[in-house]
């Protein structure tokens, strides 16, 4: 990757991150751990010209389409969202709020950009298994982003899915699966073993291709790859650290689902802006 | 009674066509006109009669095996490229197995898919409970924004997908797997949010859905020629409900008698009891499963053992008339 381009990346990266905090700091509730685990990718995807998008045009038919099927992450999508110019950064601050544009999670009524609305763990793949079908069927170029979470993968309709999208050879499905390790009740190994998760994917017919979701080079390299496979969908497991960015949330179990205190805003923010 | 208007869109033809064979039909026909419809189905598709659809229109069908859950999240995506998803399935994995999925893929976010589920109620017969959907309306009716259609005849199917076809939003039609009697000819015109009375007459009002509606119409010739005419109302349409009709005829005959191949609980009958309870308190004896699961037996021998065949409604009307 060209340097120039990965340093504004990470820069990119690093506001997102700032948003993230931010805004569930001023809701008071909502998904750091994996909303932050996300943000090099959310960087990658909006920022490095890689999807055919518009913020002008959110409805444009031939556009490329994301569906965040771990819903929960969605500050890291409003972030980005709103960086891109889908909408005012003033918004930012409403998540969560009675009446505000930005849900607890997705809703593709209210926010510009949102193309599915999601929530409920296990759906979204399947609905982008149905994007990918009309999408075929109406010979549109676009491909179609699922972003699952590891955690979710326990639940069966994500098999469902799986299974679906490789009979139907869906090679305009890329689903991003961000392996953070950690659920809510603890990690994955000791809540709901998935794995071996790689040869899981493989074995429902999906080309899979591992990488390190904080590294933007192997994002790039990951989707350029993927958007060349024929006649399978792939699945980009992104290895990644739940709570990215903020020193006291990486990896700790506990930050699926609480939002800082103002106390601990001053130090998250700190970290994601990589100050000592 | 029956009055003059209704004698014109009356069948003269004595004819039995099963509700889901009229919607495969349908369905076949209207993929010809509109391109954007496409169909989906989980490896019922001989029992949907989606399969007709299929025939025709290979490319734009998709069946995705038994896995229902999938197959509702998909119709939702399906829908938001543009396309006009019929979902087919039977009623009780439509409504329970993938409830969650019609609940927030599709009803929350309000998309244009159809689920057209066949099987509904226990006259489906011999296969017994697991496949007897008897709450299915309930669930769909509880479900914000979503339509809730039980046409009685083939006739009135073939409208409702016709209607359905152009209506932006989602919508939930009960078929049946028995042929039953064709009631209407092609002059009916079916609008969402609106009943039809079939026969007028003071002493009760009879209100069915579905399969019952022509088993009701038989109970309400029978009570005619022993002197008791009564109002009976087809409400093709339980979600939005013509409350207005039922209001009305309540208020005339102060006596409502609701029949429904499904539970009396949250369906037509409960449905009936919310309108008259806020705007016209009238007795309301409802008629349907009596919050029970199904059994195996024959459609007939169902219907009677349930407590909603021509006699049963026929006794529940002399009891209560006063």
């Amino acid at each position: 990757m060209d340097e120039t381009k990965r340093k504004e990346l990470e820069e990119m990266a690093k506001k997102i991150r700032v948003d993230i905090v931010e805004m569930l700091c001023e809701s008071g509730s909502g998904h750091p751990g994996g909303s932050l685990s996300l943000a090099d990718i959310f960087s990658y995807l909006y920022f490095s010209g890689i999807m055919n998008i518009d913020p002008k045009n959110p409805g444009k038919k031939d556009r490329d389409r994301i569906v965040l099927s771990k819903g929960h992450a969605c500050p890291v999508w409003y972030a980005a969202l709103a960086e891109k110019g889908y909408f005012d950064k003033s918004h930012l601050k409403t998540l969560r709020k009675y009446g505000s544009m930005l849900q607890g999670h997705p809703d593709m009524n209210k926010t510009p950009g949102v193309d599915m609305t999601t929530g409920s763990l296990g759906q979204g793949l399947s609905c982008a298994v149905g994007m990918a079908l009309g999408a075929k069927l109406d010979k549109l170029g676009c491909r179609i982003f699922a972003i699952v979470g590891d955690g979710e993968c326990d639940e069966g309709q994500i098999w469902e899915a799986a299974m679906s999208a490789s009979h139907y050879r869906l090679d305009n499905l890329i689903a991003i699966l961000d392996r953070n390790g950690l659920q809510i009740d603890g990690y994955t190994k000791d809540i709901m073993n998935s794995e071996p998760m790689i040869d899981k994917w493989k074995s429902f017919g999906w080309e899979v291709i591992e990488i390190d979701g904080h590294n933007l080079a192997e994002i790039e390299n990951s989707i350029g790859k993927a958007l060349n496979i024929k006649d399978k969908p792939v699945c980009i497991v992104a290895n990644t650290i739940k709570g990215k960015g903020v020193s006291f949330m990486e990896g700790e179990c506990g930050w699926h689902g609480k939002a800082p205190s103002e106390e601990e805003k001053e130090k998250a923010l700190r970290d994601c802006m990589c100050k000592a | 009674m029956i009055p003059e208007n209704i004698k014109k869109i009356l069948s003269n033809e004595d004819k039995e066509v099963a509700t889901r064979k009229a919607y495969g039909e349908r369905l076949a026909e209207l993929g010809e006109k509109n391109k954007n419809i496409v169909a989906l189905d989980c490896d019922l598709s001989k029992s949907t009669m989606t399969a007709l659809f299929a025939k025709k229109f290979p490319d734009r069908f998709f069946n995705f095996g038994i896995a229902e859950s999938n197959m509702i999240s998909a119709a939702a995506g399906l829908s938001t490229m543009g396309k006009i998803p019929f979902a087919s399935t039977f009623a009780v994995f439509a409504s329970k197995r993938a409830c969650d999925q019609v609940s927030i893929s599709v009803a929350y976010p309000h998309l244009n898919v159809k689920i057209c589920a066949t099987h509904s109620g226990v006259s489906i017969g011999e296969d017994g409970a697991t496949h007897q959907a008897v709450i299915d309306a309930a669930i769909m009716r509880a479900m914000p924004g979503m339509v809730v259609l039980s046409p009685c005849d083939g006739t009135e199917t073939k409208k409702v997908i016709d209607r359905i076809a152009e209506y932006k939003g989602p919508c939930y039609v009960r078929l049946c797997r028995v042929a039953s009697p064709v009631i209407f000819n092609e002059s009916y015109n079916f609008e969402i949010g609106k009943g039809v009375k079939i026969m007028e007459g003071g002493s009760a009002t009879i209100i069915s859905a579905g399969f019952t509606t022509h088993i009701a119409m038989q109970a309400a010739r029978k009570l005619e020629e022993d002197g008791i005419e009564v109002d009976l109302i087809n409400m093709v349409s339980i979600k939005p409900i013509d409350s207005m009709l039922i209001i009305e005829s309540a208020k005339k005959t102060g006596l409502v008698i609701t029949v429904e191949d499904h539970s009396v609980i949250g369906g037509l009958g409960g449905a009936v009891c919310e309108v008259l309870s806020c705007n016209m308190p009238t007795k309301v004896v409802r008629l349907g499963v009596q919050d029970k699961f199904g059994s195996s037996g024959s459609p007939s021998e169902l219907v009677s053992a349930h407590g909603f065949d021509a006699a049963s409604i026929i006794k529940t009307v002399k009891e209560n008339v006063c």
